[in-house]
């Protein structure tokens, strides 16, 4: 395993380009283009003010970049660099900003959900959508970037709008049996349509492409209730994760509940592998260390180093109480997110923030857990293998295949944190984002040593 | 006891009750009481009957005692005393034979008595034994049945409580369901009420937004612009199309173009799941099928309830099989007959399965012996096993051991000993040649102490030959001088007495000429002295005296060297080791150096010794 150096970065905003030839990231106001395979500046551009966001057009040939408090987007061509183009919304303010699946329409949410304007890079033309919703997660684009489902709020209820994203045109518009939608999201196949309910009510629905009710679950009822789904990436199986720490999976052909996974503190089930990360003592480097110690050798003396050790079982977690007394509680399944071969589900559950549990979705049992001497910050899938990456905050990258896990420390200077990662697309590396540093690091073909 | 005997006897038996009876009749008279005391078998108390009867029956009433014994015989049911008369009037005779049967009689029926007596006796004691022993199970019994009520009382009484503490729990959950309906009750009004207030706010929120959305979009904002340098090409590289009504319709079908291919997709999943599943039920039929047959064929001979109408199924099943191909049409009338077939021989296989295992279970029962005598078997094989195993074991750990030794063998061999080996060999030899040294300076020193002890044993020898000769020879001198024929006849007794003397005394005179002999002769000097001294003075010759004067005179100084002289045979045995020798005495004295020069002589004689004896 091998790191690149590290390079400066803002607000955590760095992104591989959908073809993964070049890594957009953003030091304050400047965007930086890299050439992935060099990593030489490949284009600089100078924004008006410091950017709150970044995302890639879907052909790689656009970036956006928001300026929230501005209320400003700028787009900048791969192609040509000379090439500019500013959106302003003004008084209306600026809160979301995202590209159509096509690449040439932008999609800008203004303050108060008041609308979303659809703005073209091709035409002249600005469209408005009146009334969105302001929730978790409002648009969905389907995979295949023809579809784009809108949560929308009108008269104290809720609606789901489906537009054709060529031309902006409305498709379907219904109505949908929820007290306050929290969510939607396609499945894969583009076809289903998953929409939840706020937290305060365990209801899950699922909308046909032509607007129809395919069904809806709920698992209980007078507490809390969903907190995060997930789709398999082959749209077989839909994965709920709730407030009372379980993972509930629906099938797609029923939709019907296949199991559920609980989330117990204590592992008493020898046969689940328990990973925990212990940290390694570095007395015996003590002794080695040069007296007036240089920079790396003090960075390395006051990040120590850690690797995981097999625990049998039983094995009781660490917890987390969770406040009683403040919303959104940190207790029940926050992330969960499917491997790209359909095998396994990683889930963290919130009031055990430092286990990351792993579920073998053919034999649908749990099938390893890992857990860290810190909260985990975030996790994903490697896009082409059952690879998992993991990053707690601390300066050490954990993977986990089939194979094992390791923990590998990350040779930057000073103390490099990593608060979040994200996968090259071919799997061979990956950006470690500090708080204000990015590093690249690159993974051999073998999988995991 | 006596008292307590008499009581208890009459209640037994019939004999004595009657007697009892008759004997009350008689109003207690004297002969009823001895009646009563013939029984008792103590000998007081038939001391006192006797004393009684004579009381009874005096010389006067002889007639009178007699004729009431014959009449209490009589009343008993015994032969009359008296003989059969012939008149009434005639006084009857009495019957010595009747009378001596009766007595027979009654002395048989008194130790019948007496046995049944003793045996009601012991009866009675068992009796009394059981009575005490079931009056303490009775009481024992009470104590437990108290106890037993006692217990239930108290469990009577926990009931009760627990009965009252079950009714409060049952009032508590009454309370909390009813104070958790209310609560429903009260979220479900919150609920309601929070929705309400939501919806209202909303509705003012909504309001709002819609006047600042109307504000926004009436102030024409000039800010709300796009500056673009120059518009790109669609991605398609089409151009936008206007929208119409056709674009609409467009939209439409491809939407469901896309569910409808999203559709056939998954029903080809699910057409391409069916036939795998249809093929592995055929799969399933087929084999059941076989197995069945094969089955059957062999209980039809043991007659158990197959019915034909199995068989018959089967048969058409086969027949059905021939028509596989109809079960790809999948049609709902032959998804019928598929399942009912399916259906049908899952029973049968459930039943036989059934049958099996009910026979399995007997077999279990009835076979346990069987089982027992395998598990023996099993137990011999594993025991054999075992011991085989035992037996590799212990050749791995002599393999080991032997690996272990060569293996510390040759580090031996390897490291130090390579090092010290010349080293040790080394003074391995030269600690042998010393050895050998040693060796022989010890034979050496041993066979010339034996010479010495040797050559010691010779002088003693030869020094008493040398005295004897002496001795003789003194004795030709005396005999010469004396020239007493008669008085040393006289003498000769006490001569020979002090036979030691008289060559000690030789001795000293023959010691003059010599100083060689001057060791051996002061000590004899010393005896002689002493003999002087102890013996009474034998009337001998003046010279004889003179001599011994003589002798007296040098003993002195003579005394210290006996001393020494004494030690010294064994000082040279012993320091001819050393090759230090009496040199301390030779320097003593004369006579040191004198004993040293004899000593010499002493070695002298012990080589030659030495040469003569091998």
């Amino acid at each position: 395993m091998n790191f690149s150096e590290v390079f400066k970065l803002s607000n955590q905003l760095s992104k591989f380009s959908p073809n993964g030839k070049f890594l957009a990231s953003c030091v304050q106001y400047r965007l930086v283009v890299r050439d992935v395979s060099t990593l030489q500046i490949f284009q600089l551009y100078t924004c008006l003010d410091q950017i709150h966001h970044l995302e890639w057009s879907a052909d790689s040939l656009f970036i956006l970049c928001a300026m929230y408090k501005r209320g400003l987007v700028q787009v900048w061509s791969l192609e040509q660099p000379e090439w500019h183009c500013k959106i302003d919304e003004g008084s209306a303010g600026l809160v979301a900003s995202c590209w159509s699946p096509d690449g040439r329409h932008i999609l800008n949410t203004t303050e108060f959900h008041l609308r979303i304007t659809v703005w073209s890079l091709c035409t002249k033309s600005v469209s408005y959508i009146k009334y969105p919703k302001a929730c978790q997660q409002g648009i969905s684009f389907t995979k295949d970037g023809r579809y784009m489902a809108l949560a929308e709020r009108r008269d104290c209820k809720d609606y789901i709008s489906l537009f054709v994203c060529s031309d902006w045109q409305l498709l379907r518009h219904f109505e949908t049996d929820t007290q306050d939608l929290a969510g939607i999201e396609w499945g894969p196949n583009g076809c289903v349509l998953a929409a939840w309910d706020s937290c305060l009510e365990y209801k899950i629905l699922l909308y046909s492409l032509d607007g129809r009710l395919l069904s809806t679950y709920s698992a209980y009822e007078w507490s809390l209730g969903i907190k995060a789904i997930a789709w398999s990436p082959s749209s077989q199986f839909l994965a709920i994760g709730s407030y009372d720490e379980k993972v509930r999976i629906l099938n797609h052909v029923t939709w019907k509940m296949i199991t559920e996974f609980g989330h117990p503190t204590t592992i008493n089930n020898p046969k689940i592998v328990v990973y925990k990360e212990t940290e390694k003592s570095q007395n015996l480097e003590m002794e080695n260390l040069p007296f007036p110690p240089t920079r790396a050798a003090a960075s390395s003396l006051f990040s120590t180093e850690s690797k995981y050790e097999v625990v049998s079982s039983p094995v009781s977690l660490q917890t987390l109480k969770p406040l009683t007394d403040r919303p959104n509680p940190k207790i029940g399944i926050g992330v969960l997110a499917f491997s790209p071969d359909n095998c396994f589900l990683a889930t963290r559950n919130d009031n055990i923030p430092n286990a990351v549990w792993i579920w073998d979705i053919q034999k649908l049992k749990l099938f390893v857990v890992l857990e860290h001497l810190s909260a985990v910050r975030s996790f994903q899938w490697d896009p082409q293998q059952a690879r998992l990456a993991v990053c707690t905050g601390r300066s050490q990258v954990y993977l986990w295949s089939p194979a094992g896990c390791v923990s590998v420390q990350v040779p930057a200077e000073g103390d490099f944190q990593i608060l979040s990662l994200c996968w090259h697309r071919s799997g061979d590396s990956m950006a470690l984002l500090s708080k204000d540093q990015l590093c690249l690091c690159y993974l051999e073909n073998e999988g995991v040593k | 006891m006596g008292d307590w005997k008499t009581i208890t006897v009459p209640i037994p038996s019939s004999e004595s009750k009657n007697i009892s009876q008759f004997t009350s009749e008689t109003n207690m008279s004297p002969s009823s009481l001895c009646s009563q005391q013939v029984l008792c078998p103590s000998l007081p108390l038939a001391k006192s009957v006797h004393n009684f009867f004579r009381a009874f029956c005096t010389e006067e009433n002889v007639d009178q005692s007699v004729s009431y014994l014959d009449q209490e015989l009589t009343t008993l049911g015994f032969p009359s005393l008296y003989e059969e008369s012939k008149g009434k009037e005639v006084k009857r005779d009495l019957n010595i034979v009747a009378v001596l049967n009766c007595i027979q009689e009654l002395l048989v029926l008194h130790r019948k008595n007496l046995l049944a007596q003793e045996n009601v006796e012991t009866q009675n004691l068992k009796l009394g034994s059981d009575m005490d022993h079931l009056q303490n199970c009775y009481s024992k019994l009470k104590e437990q049945l108290e106890t037993s009520r006692r217990e239930m009382i108290g469990l009577q009484e926990r009931d009760r409580q627990l009965q009252g503490k079950n009714r409060n729990l049952h009032q508590l959950l009454k309370n909390e369901k009813d104070e958790v309906q209310k609560l429903q009750n009260i979220i479900a009004s919150r609920a309601t009420q929070y929705n309400h207030d939501m919806k209202r706010k909303e509705r003012e929120y909504n309001k709002l937004k819609e006047r600042l959305h109307q504000l926004v979009m009436n102030k024409k904002d000039k800010k709300t612009a796009m500056d673009i340098l120059n518009y790109v090409g669609r991605a398609d590289g089409k151009r936008g199309a206007w929208r119409t009504g056709k674009t609409e319709a467009r939209n439409e079908d491809e939407m469901y173009k896309v569910l409808l291919s999203d559709y056939e997709q998954r029903q080809k999943q699910i057409l391409l799941e069916n036939a795998e599943l249809k093929k592995v039920l055929q799969q399933m039929k087929k084999e059941m099928i076989s197995l069945l047959t094969s089955q059957k064929q062999k209980p039809k001979e043991k007659a158990e309830d197959t019915p034909g109408t199995v068989l018959s199924d089967v048969e058409e099943d086969n027949s059905e099989l021939s028509k596989e191909n109809m079960w790809e049409l999948s049609c709902e009338t032959v998804r019928e007959q598929l399942t009912n077939s399916i259906r049908k021989q899952w029973r049968i296989l459930k039943s036989h399965v059934e049958k099996l295992d009910t026979q399995v279970s007997k077999v279990h029962l009835g076979g346990f012996k069987d089982e027992e005598v395998i598990s023996r078997q099993d137990h011999e094989q594993e025991t054999e096993k075992l011991e085989l195993e035992i037996q590799q074991c212990k050749e791995m750990i002599q393999t080991q051991q032997q690996l272990l030794q060569q293996f510390t063998t040759t580090c031996d061999d390897d490291t130090s000993s390579l090092l010290q080996d010349c080293y040790l060999l080394e003074e391995k030899e030269r600690l042998e040649e010393e050895w050998a040294l040693f060796k022989e300076q010890k034979k050496n020193f041993e066979k010339e102490r034996r010479s010495f002890t040797e050559a010691a044993i010779r002088l003693g020898l030869e020094r008493k030959a040398f005295e004897e000769d002496r001795a003789g020879w003194l004795k030709q001198q005396f005999l010469n001088m004396t020239s007493f024929d008669n008085k040393n006849s006289e003498n000769g007794k006490p001569q020979s007495a002090f036979s030691g003397s008289s060559d000690q005394d030789n001795l000293t005179l023959h010691s003059k000429p010599g100083q060689k002999s001057y060791s051996v002769f002061s000590e004899s000097s010393v005896r002689t002295s002493k003999l002087t001294k102890s013996l009474p003075v034998s009337p001998s010759t003046s010279e004889l005296f003179q001599t011994i004067r003589h002798i007296s005179e040098n003993s002195s100084s003579c005394v210290l060297n006996v001393a020494t002289e004494d030690t010294k045979p064994n000082q040279v045995g012993r320091e001819c080791t050393a090759q230090k020798w009496s040199v301390a005495s030779r320097s003593d004295s004369q006579e040191g150096g004198c004993s040293g020069s004899r000593s010499l002589a002493c070695t002298d004689w012990s080589i030659e010794h030495r040469d003569g004896l091998p």
